[in-house]
């Protein structure tokens, strides 16, 4: 069946339009050139008689406006050279090499096409379709190869590929005049945290979207507090902001999935005056394959993936669900966390089952959960413990520090454990749920030293401890509601008997819930 | 740099100057926020006067009860025609629940939220 060839209306120097196909034009030769190519120079005189034989309609889209005048002048040509420097109609025909010439009949299907110039065939096309016409073969080179049309430029390509009709972008455009300063604009807009962004360009944003097989405009969650559609284009766009790579995309995708579901509240953990804010937590294969770092100084700067992932996070969460300090963003102090918390575990380092299994998923999937911290990482050093018991217990005892050390019951936490630290746990074959137990036991502490006084506020409120029976009284409180609310994950550098705590925000379902979701295509 | 070909042309390049006039343009970049269109949003109307039925919401914070308290002492003894009720938010963490709000708003005339911190 013949290539039914895209319809278009261009116009030559003169302003005057061409269409294609026309009615009653009968057949038509389309050749797509450009003025820096040679082949295209050397095929222009051909174009030309072809054009004044007038057997058949001879239409040239050129690719640059300044070059078109410089071929019609170079040339002395009469055949109508059309703008086609937008590129649109190039990009429709899909022109990969210039001389692109295509013969078509008077409803504009394809009859036959030649590319760049071989002189036997052009000889052919011409006995066959213009028998008439004379031309000085012999003089012409027998073979040159085509240009690369200016469709093919990686950069123009992008831009064609973001402003066709079927682009997957539809999100609101901003122009941003010549005189402005991009950065200072993108921050007068509010689109920042505070750090300079990847201004979101169509190119960028349609690379980005290249990161996932998920439909530009799904709509991935009901984002708060404005509960906005965040479709998967709108996170793309700020995945570019944050600085991320396309292969992150997903990742972000899944955090935000977990972030907005109803147990882990990111309502409350943006609006809460205590500072809370998401920390992602990677596990499975994706770590290694998007380039996160999860060894040394895994819970600080230098890694793109680590700080562009977490980044994006929060920025879509600023962008798309409208929380802003001082709008619904309500913390006192802030938390530096804000801008960006993302790391793996190290599951290869640690002899214990990983986060992500430990929660129900397969070891070979990639999974973030994120959790809600208020206070950390906060550092317990403990250099000297040589037994899994008296690491666990160090463990625990910095532990208490959470929110205020009277304060039991009141949250999670979730515990970093380095290299070494796991190695002594485990040379004496200290499980997670040992570590789990041993801090509950450290911590526990009868509920009259948990009761405010004189000298420190803010414990168990002392009229509610004067009306409880004795034998409630006396009872021994462990700092954490269930063991279940330490969440326990290895990473970092082979060196340091450290262990990394990050404290959460209100716990339970009065306050945030970690939530996990598996990481897709 | 100069190329021949064919049989007659000479050809400078680079010649491509609509591309580097285009890059001087207008930059164009994608909005990353939810494009919604702020919203104008005026007071209800001061009634002048309150009478009916009062809502007191408690949102849950420590000691919002005690200002509550102390509000329902103060209006009950400064305005003896009106009503009061008391509501209590879940968990101040979220927003009311829609049933909670629907609640008030059938029930009263007038609301009044205890905000802590």
């Amino acid at each position: 069946m013949a290539n039914n060839l895209p319809p278009f209306s261009l116009a030559d120097m003169s302003g005057r339009d061409f269409a294609f196909p026309a009615s009653g034009a009968g057949q038509t030769v389309v050749c797509f050139v450009k003025e820096d190519c040679p082949t295209c120079n050397l095929v222009m005189p051909l174009l030309q008689v072809l054009h004044q034989n007038g057997a058949i309609r001879v239409l040239a889209p050129g690719q640059t406006a300044e070059g078109n005048r410089i071929l019609v002048e170079r040339h002395g040509l009469t055949l109508p050279v059309l703008d086609d420097s937008t590129l649109k109609v190039s990009f429709a025909y899909d022109v990969e090499t210039v001389p692109l010439l295509l013969l078509a009949d008077a409803e504009g299907r394809e009859i036959e096409r030649l590319v760049g110039f071989d002189r036997d065939e052009w000889r052919a096309f011409f006995d066959r379709r213009a028998p008439e016409v004379e031309a000085r073969w012999d003089a012409l080179p027998k073979w040159r190869p085509g240009c690369g049309s200016l469709t093919q430029d990686p950069i123009i390509a992008e831009r064609l590929r973001a402003e066709s009709e079927n682009s997957p972008l539809r999100a609101r455009r901003i122009e941003i005049a010549p005189a402005d300063d991009m950065h200072e604009f993108l921050f007068d807009q509010g689109f920042t945290d505070g750090l300079p962004v990847v201004p979101p360009t169509p190119e960028r944003v349609l690379r980005m979207l290249g990161g996932t097989r998920r439909d530009s405009q799904e709509v991935v969650v009901k984002m708060p507090p404005n509960y906005a559609p965040a479709t998967v284009e709108k996170i793309a766009i700020n995945a570019v902001l944050a600085g991320c790579q396309p292969a992150h995309l997903p990742v972000v995708l899944a955090a935000i999935e977990a972030v907005c579901n109803e147990q882990f509240n990111i309502h409350g953990v943006n609006a809460t005056t205590m500072g809370a804010s998401p920390v992602l937590v990677v596990n499975g294969p994706i770590r290694e394959r998007v380039g996160l770092n999860m060894r040394l100084g895994a819970l600080g700067q230098g890694s793109r993936a680590n700080a562009a992932i977490g980044r994006a996070l929060r920025l879509a969460v600023r962008n798309i669900g409208g929380a802003r300090p001082g709008g619904t963003e309500r913390s006192t102090f802030g938390n530096p966390m804000k801008y960006t918390m993302c790391f793996p575990e190290w599951e290869e380092r640690s002899p214990w089952p990983p986060l992500h299994v430990e929660r129900g998923f397969k070891p070979e999937d990639s999974v973030v959960t994120a959790f809600a911290m208020t206070s950390g990482p906060v550092l317990c050093v403990d250099q000297s413990s040589r037994t899994g018991r008296q690491v666990a217990g160090s463990i625990g005892l910095s532990l208490e520090a959470a929110h205020h050390v009277r304060s039991h019951n009141s949250s999670d936490a979730l515990v970093v454990v380095s290299p070494e630290h796991v190695d002594t746990l485990w040379r004496d074959r200290f499980s997670k749920d040992d570590l789990r137990e041993h801090v509950q036991r450290v911590t526990a502490r009868p509920l009259s030293e948990l009761v405010s006084d004189d000298d420190v506020g803010g414990g168990f409120p002392p009229e509610r401890f004067a009306a409880m029976p004795p034998d409630r009284r006396s009872r021994r409180v462990p700092k954490f509601a269930a063991k279940e609310n330490l969440h326990i994950v290895v990473a970092g550098a082979e060196a340091g008997k450290f262990t990394s705590i990050f404290h959460g925000w209100a716990g339970g379902a009065m306050g945030s819930v970690p939530v996990s979701r598996k990481i897709g295509d | 740099m100069r190329y021949v070909c064919g049989w007659s042309a000479s050809v400078e390049r680079p010649r491509d100057q609509d591309f580097h006039k285009r890059s001087k343009l207008m930059a164009t970049i994608l909005d990353p926020t939810d494009e919604r269109v702020p919203v104008a949003r005026s007071i209800t109307e001061r009634p002048g006067a309150i009478a009916g039925n009062v809502a007191l919401l408690d949102i849950a914070k420590p000691r919002g009860n005690v200002l509550l308290d102390r509000l329902e002492q103060r209006l009950t003894e400064q305005l003896p025609g009106i009503t009061v009720r008391r509501y209590a938010k879940p968990t101040f963490t979220k927003p009311a629940p829609d049933a909670l709000r629907q609640e008030i708003r059938a029930d009263n005339d007038f609301v009044i939220e205890a905000l802590a911190d």
